[in-house]
């Protein structure tokens, strides 16, 4: 029996995904939750695991192709019965929300309509109910064979509270829209014919941007036109934390099963700093400032496509082999594409580490809505002046971008001051 | 209560309408002496003697159209063919007489035609047949296809007080294979009237006759797959039970009409016209029949296994509507 596997729709405001990468081909058995693909969406990426057992017979979305949620991306057949065309309706290129809907509700922008209207498939019974409950099935999510809309689903979205009119809870709205709460038909129009990957013309070569890249792209220059951006660069000493290193890594591992690393040393400090200067866990709401009661400290993790940021939740209610194995934790699986959507929403304060890839220092972009951001240089033993004699010293260069608006230089060095001090002179016990 | 065969269920309910009323009487080939091909007017002859258990010759024209005689002058007849598909040599007694007799001159014809019909005993083309729809479609008669012992008794029954021409169709393969509960007491089952045999939220199964116990079947092994089926069964085809298929269909919104009889100009079609006609917003998916294909019965028997519908093939139309 065919069983229909569908770009899912991996957070409330994601229209659309792109499969990334086929793990399997036509003609390959699969079993039931082994991984099938990989998507990449405005909010994550992710790996897809089959829904059934059987028979990979068709693949119906290629590797790069951007398609709505809930499109059959491919089939798996259970039993070996052929499925007809008919049957699973491939994938047509994005028509896309249309723009008129964005426009005609603005406020309404999360839930846009999961296909084009004249791509709904019901059923006599669905149409019914949708005339007597007022529904417009365009917002309907359905399940049933190529997407259709059965009985099931429009019960189920009847069951929902606030159906139709639902907006997505969101981190309190900065004045400026952040790309991710745009519309996505307005934000991402997704191009109607994206030339075929790795097409060659002439001395260029022209490759459509992957959701994730997009998306990064939209972020980034979003951040420059919103914040005013100043960076300071401080150099802290790494003695205290090389030391406590050397000691427990081996004792850290073996009762914990996870790696000593640097990185939950420079979350802790953050974490301290940010308690005591709550200005730097803050966000800018027109004329407002929101305090964040949480701290929620992202962690940027470079993929071999992109990046991503998944958040360590309540970090400032974590002692350090909490913090450790949260990293540990989200950075695994970003790498192996298995966040949820809510892992990567959330932050309140960001750290980058740049220095993995042996740069000094960068200057990095806030990621919005925060107000700051922290870069980790490559910690290196330098030449230092101690009592007035040249010492080698583990050193770190920690360059701190905040935003202006909010706050000013003197508390932005206070606040590193405090990172600084903590990690210099390291009190918590790390076993 | 007693536990009876279908078969028995038959019998004893013939029996009974016999020592009710001396009008009723049987007539057919070998069911006297020898008690009948399949055993279920055995023991009449001796009890009810050779005036009201006739042994007929070999002409269903001829013991129909004796059956009509005789029901206008007052009697009622139970006609037993000896297998359905011999009714074709009585058929024009059958259609012509029979049924539009009371249209005609507005007298009664309160004859029961009665008879094995059906497949699954290996008994080839001319002794499987499921030829209910030829009269089906002729107004004037009745049509009756019971599934339990229980109702085999109560339709019988029925069918022998009722003043109209009933063709009482008798599965062949149910004669011995089905068992229940059946009343000493006198009863009947009202004919028209259709019966939920389980009920069920996902898909109605429409169905009669040896099929319900396939549907059942089928409704069995799915629900450990989290398929809920409703089993309708029929009982009667003419007039038939208007309102519980449109109630089921209501209900469950999907549905599959199964029939052992073939496809084309099977009593799918006309369920599936209603449907659409009355419940057509009421459907969440196709209209979906299971039944037989569009050949003879063949007597090879993985041929005839091929042929007839069964629980898997109902199962597979069912996983496959419920994902629809």
């Amino acid at each position: 029996m065919p069983t229909n596997v569908i770009m899912p729709q991996m957070g409330e405001s994601v229209a659309e995904g792109t499969v990334t990468r086929w793990l399997k081909k036509v003609g390959d058995r699969v079993e039931r939750d082994e991984p099938l693909l990989e998507i990449s969406t405005d909010k994550v990426d992710a790996e897809i695991p089959s829904p059934a057992a059987g028979t990979l017979t068709q693949i119906l979305v290629r590797e790069n192709e951007t398609v709505p949620v809930n499109t059959v991306v491919g089939v798996i057949d259970g039993e070996g019965a052929a499925v007809s065309a008919a049957q699973a309706q491939p994938a047509t290129p994005l028509p896309g929300p249309e723009l008129k809907d964005a426009e005609a509700a603005p406020g309404l922008p999360a839930n846009a309509p999961s296909v084009s209207r004249d791509k709904i498939r019901s059923s006599p019974l669905v149409r019914r109910i949708a005339r007597e409950h007022n529904v417009d099935l365009a917002y309907v999510r359905g399940t049933g064979l190529g997407g259709r809309i059965s009985k099931k689903d429009i019960l189920a979205y009847l069951a929902q509270p606030g159906s139709q009119r639902a907006i997505p809870p969101t981190a309190p709205q900065p004045a400026t829209p952040t790309p991710s709460s745009v519309p996505p038909a307005v934000s991402a129009p997704a191009p109607a014919a994206p030339p075929p990957a790795g097409t060659v013309a002439g001395a260029t070569q022209v490759v459509p941007m992957t959701a994730m890249r997009r998306q990064i792209a939209e972020h980034m220059v979003a951040s420059k036109r919103t914040a005013a951006h100043v960076t300071t660069v401080f150099e802290v000493e790494m003695t205290r934390v090389f030391e406590l290193r050397a000691q427990y890594a081996a004792a850290f591992e073996q009762r914990h099963g996870i790696k000593l690393t640097f990185t939950p040393f420079f979350v802790r400090a953050a974490v301290e700093a940010l308690k005591q200067y709550p200005i730097v866990n803050a966000s800018v709401d027109g004329n407002n400032i929101i305090y964040h009661r949480d701290i929620n400290i992202g962690i940027a993790v470079a993929l071999d496509t992109g990046l991503i940021v998944p958040v360590i939740k309540h970090a400032d209610e974590k002692n350090f082999l909490g913090v450790a194995r949260a990293v540990q934790d989200l950075a695994g699986r970003a790498r192996s594409k298995r966040l949820d959507v809510d892992e990567v929403q959330g932050g309140t304060f960001t750290i980058t580490n740049p220095g993995i890839f042996g740069s000094l220092f960068g200057t990095p972009i806030i990621n919005q809505p925060q107000v700051a951001i922290l870069g980790v240089g490559v910690i290196e033993k330098r030449p230092v002046v101690r009592d007035d004699a040249i010492a080698i010293r583990p050193m770190v260069y920690l360059a701190l971008s905040f935003d202006h608006r909010l706050i000013d230089g003197a508390v932005a060095d206070q606040f590193m001051n405090k990172v600084k001090a903590v990690l210099e002179n390291w009190e918590e016990s790390v076993v | 209560m007693p536990i009876l065969t279908h078969l028995e269920a038959i019998r004893q309910g013939i029996w009974e309408e016999m020592e009710r009323d001396p009008s009723v009487f049987l007539l057919g080939e070998d069911i006297g002496v020898y008690g009948g091909a399949f055993k279920v007017t055995a023991g009449m002859l001796e009890k009810f003697g050779a005036d009201r258990v006739i042994d007929t010759p070999i002409s269903e024209s001829a013991i129909v159209g004796a059956a009509v005689g005789a029901a206008l002058v007052g009697l009622r007849p139970v006609v037993e063919m000896q297998f359905m598909d011999f009714i074709a040599c009585g058929f024009d007694q059958v259609v012509n007489m029979a049924a539009k007799i009371h249209y005609r001159w507005g007298a009664a014809v309160p004859i029961v035609i009665r008879g094995p019909s059906g497949a699954g005993v290996h008994g080839g083309p001319y002794h499987s047949q499921s030829n209910e729809m030829w009269f089906v479609h002729t107004p004037g008669l009745k049509v009756v296809v019971p599934a339990t012992a229980y109702d085999a008794k109560g339709l019988i029954k029925a069918s022998i007080r009722d003043n109209n021409p009933v063709i009482f169709y008798e599965h062949k393969f149910l004669y011995r294979r089905i068992k229940d509960e059946v009343p000493a007491e006198d009863y009947v089952v009202p004919i028209g009237k259709a019966r939920v045999a389980r009920e069920g939220t996902d898909i109605a199964v429409i169905t009669y006759g040896a099929m319900v116990w396939t549907a059942l079947e089928a409704a069995q092994a799915l629900e450990q797959e989290g398929i809920s089926l409703e089993v309708l069964d029929l009982r009667s085809l003419l007039p038939y039970d208007e309102e519980a298929v449109l109630a089921s269909v209501r209900k469950c919104n999907k549905v599959i009409l199964l029939h052992e009889d073939t496809r084309i100009g099977g009593f799918a079609g006309e369920l599936a016209a209603l449907i659409s006609e009355k419940a057509f917003e009421d459907l969440d998916g196709p209209i979906i029949r299971v039944t037989a294909p569009d050949t003879p019965v063949p007597f090879s028997p993985p041929l005839e296994e091929y042929f007839l519908p069964n629980a898997k093939k109902v199962a597979e139309a069912a996983r496959k509507l419920a994902a629809y």
